[in-house]
């Protein structure tokens, strides 16, 4: 076992008890608004952010709680986030889908992330910097327009793009089968973007993949896509799941991310990880409960503008 | 030579890419030697190569794109080829780049202009000709600026300094708003304005961009205020000529080039020794500028009403006959005749 097997797997699991977390406390009333969960997909976020250097730009989507803890952000932060408190990632005015930290950023409107991550990597570009900027979209996301309008022009000119697109399956509660037509590589390769598919869960894999894409966008300039076939265990939101329970079930058997990183690791150095995160999560949790809300600020801040 | 409208908006983008590498222009058909459709950005791509990007007819895309570039440093200047065409980049304006410094708590700035002409008279007909800017107003987080005709102190001209000078500080999108017959006028100052004073009266009232007031000169004080913008000023310049010599009705004429964030101080100054209020819009009336001028001049007048009026364009697509268009668009006859019914 390398260092990198557990690195891996410990930011998964990561991922996974803050997912886990918000979906009970958002039963206990503890979070206002609403909230998307990656449980299943770890591997992608993980997977894909392993391989990005320090002055990469990621781009995520309304389910980017992942993508945002796999690039080291606060779960602290996050949660308080979550909670609409000024300790939150982004003082509580983004909440759940709209997160700015150091090189990362999220916003709710799906294709809208294209072109704001397009004009990043052409930003990059032209100062000469080596910066790459991943942009993680989903199936659902390929029925806005934008979304090729920006693929066109990455493609003309030549951007250091790398269009992440997790193919869930599923679009809230639309499958894709009834969305998405044709294939979907063909989407990207229409425009001469040089597309790589991975059907798998296993974050060795897509990362090892990721890694030489990312060497290749950085190197030649120019945008690539990766597509990876993924299971969205958990709902779209909340409780809006209409998928079968049991299908899910299966899937979870042989596709589950952790599972699968788990098995490359003795039991005890698992389980020792698996302590240390539970650990720090409910630290997490517990500080930014108690961390003060704008209410028990007031007066304290002034205007609060 | 006189100097026109378009020719200091040219100057000032053309100041602006020479004063700083961060300026890029980003649009459709930009590069020389057709210089864009109505010839703003004319001799920029040859003079500055690497800073202009001439793009495919994707204004979501080039909007959004000129987001990530403010996002990581760079200073886009977008140009959307109508005006007609921003409610393609609406999402990108609306759900990003005005949210992104609020929402990311501050932590960014997103120095995006977004220009674009908009207005009719041209017969260009119900995609080509629309005033559509009342749609853009009151979105927190986004400028809104129509500059007015006036020479100024500048070389360039006003509408072109006020341009770069935006271009070059601005920390939050600014939509700059240009119109195709404004384009054609030449810059405006005392010399070539004859019986009318114009002065620009932003200090008075602590605001960062010009307000004009016109007034006759050597009149008796004013006993009506016309506000107006964009190309409906010089209409409105017009229409204060003739209702001084032919009607003896004295004007004050104000002239916002800030129309979001709303600047009502000078409006209500007028309007307190006026007792009269016109308000003059090229665009579709309803729910409008003058709307919420009027609303604005109503709610902090108290109990003490004044005459008010709207002057604004009809409330149907524009039509492309010259005869339908022209009675569909307010005109110097219009103003006169509403101001003539006010007073």
């Amino acid at each position: 076992m390398t260092d990198q097997v557990l690195t891996l797997y410990s930011k998964m699991i990561l991922i996974r008890r803050f997912e886990e977390k918000v979906l009970s406390a958002f039963k206990e009333g503890v979070f206002h608004g609403t909230t998307h969960t990656s449980i299943g997909q770890e591997a992608d976020a993980v997977g894909v952010i392993s391989q990005l250097g320090q002055e990469d730009i990621i781009v995520s989507n309304h389910r980017c709680h992942g993508h945002f803890l796999a690039y080291g952000g606060s779960p602290r932060a996050l949660f308080a986030e979550l909670m609409g408190k000024p300790t939150g990632v982004c003082g509580g005015r983004g909440g759940s889908q709209h997160l700015h930290w150091r090189n990362f950023y999220s916003n709710g409107i799906q294709g809208g992330i294209m072109p704001m991550a397009a004009g990043m990597a052409l930003a990059e570009k032209t100062k000469n910097a080596q910066a790459i900027t991943a942009v993680f979209i989903g199936d659902g996301t390929l029925g806005q327009g934008v979304v090729y309008e920006t693929l066109n022009m990455a493609s003309l000119w030549s951007l250091p793009l790398l269009v992440v697109l997790e193919n869930n399956h599923i679009a809230q509660t639309t499958p894709s089968e009834i969305t998405v037509s044709g294939k979907i590589a063909d989407r990207f390769k229409a425009f001469g973007i040089p597309t790589e598919e991975i059907n798998s869960s296993d974050v060795m894999a897509i990362s090892g993949l990721v890694g030489r894409l990312i060497a290749d966008v950085r190197y030649y300039q120019r945008p690539q896509a990766l597509i990876i076939d993924t299971v969205r265990f958990g709902p779209h939101s909340k409780g809006d799941d209409t998928r079968s329970q049991e299908d899910l079930q299966a899937l979870m058997k042989t596709r589950d991310p952790l599972s699968i990183q788990a098995s490359r690791i003795p039991q005890n150095v698992r389980e020792g990880v698996d302590r240390e995160v539970e650990t720090l999560i409910e630290k997490s949790y517990q500080e930014a409960l108690n961390d003060p809300d704008y209410d028990s600020l007031r007066g304290a801040v002034g205007e609060m503008k | 030579m006189t100097q026109s409208f378009l020719d200091s908006i040219n100057a000032g983008l053309n100041q602006a890419m020479a004063n700083n590498q961060q300026v890029v222009l980003i649009g459709e058909d930009l590069l020389d030697p057709y210089g864009g459709a109505f010839k703003a950005s004319r001799g920029l791509s040859t003079a500055y190569p690497s800073q202009v990007i001439t793009t495919p007819i994707s204004e979501a895309g080039i909007t959004g794109i000129a987001g990530g570039m403010a996002l990581r440093g760079l200073r886009p200047v977008v140009e959307i080829m109508f005006g007609d065409f921003l409610s393609l980049a609406m999402d990108q304006i609306l759900n990003h780049l005005a949210k992104f410094h609020y929402m990311y708590n501050g932590q960014v700035s997103v120095p995006v202009v977004i220009r674009t002409p908009m207005g009719g008279r041209r017969g260009y007909g119900p995609t080509h000709s629309q005033t559509l800017e009342k749609h853009f107003l009151g979105i927190p987080g986004l400028r809104v600026i129509a500059p007015f005709q006036w020479k100024g102190e500048s070389q360039i001209g006003l509408p072109g300094q006020l341009l770069s000078d935006i271009i070059q500080t601005t920390t939050q999108p600014v939509l700059f708003i240009e119109n195709k017959l404004q384009y054609l006028l030449p810059l405006l100052d005392d010399n070539n304005l004859i019986d009318q004073d114009c002065q620009d009266i932003s200090s008075s009232y602590q605001l960062e961009i010009p307000f004009y007031r016109i007034k006759m000169r050597g009149a008796p004080d004013p006993t009506v205020t016309i506000a107006a913008y964009g190309y409906m000023s010089p209409l409105a310049i017009q229409a204060q000529k003739e209702l001084a010599f032919e009607h003896e009705i004295f004007s004050e004429l104000l002239v916002p080039t800030q129309l979001a964030p709303f600047e009502l101080a000078p409006i209500m100054q007028s309007v307190k020794s006026t007792r009269h209020l016109l308000t003059v819009e090229e665009g579709a009336g309803s729910l409008g500028w003058g709307a919420e001028v009027l609303a604005q001049v109503a709610s902090n007048l108290g109990g003490n009403f004044i005459s008010a009026a709207r002057l604004t364009g009809a409330e149907h697509p524009i039509p492309a006959s010259r005869q339908l268009e022209e009675a569909s668009l307010p005109s110097v006859k219009d103003i006169v005749s509403a101001v003539q019914k006010m007073v």
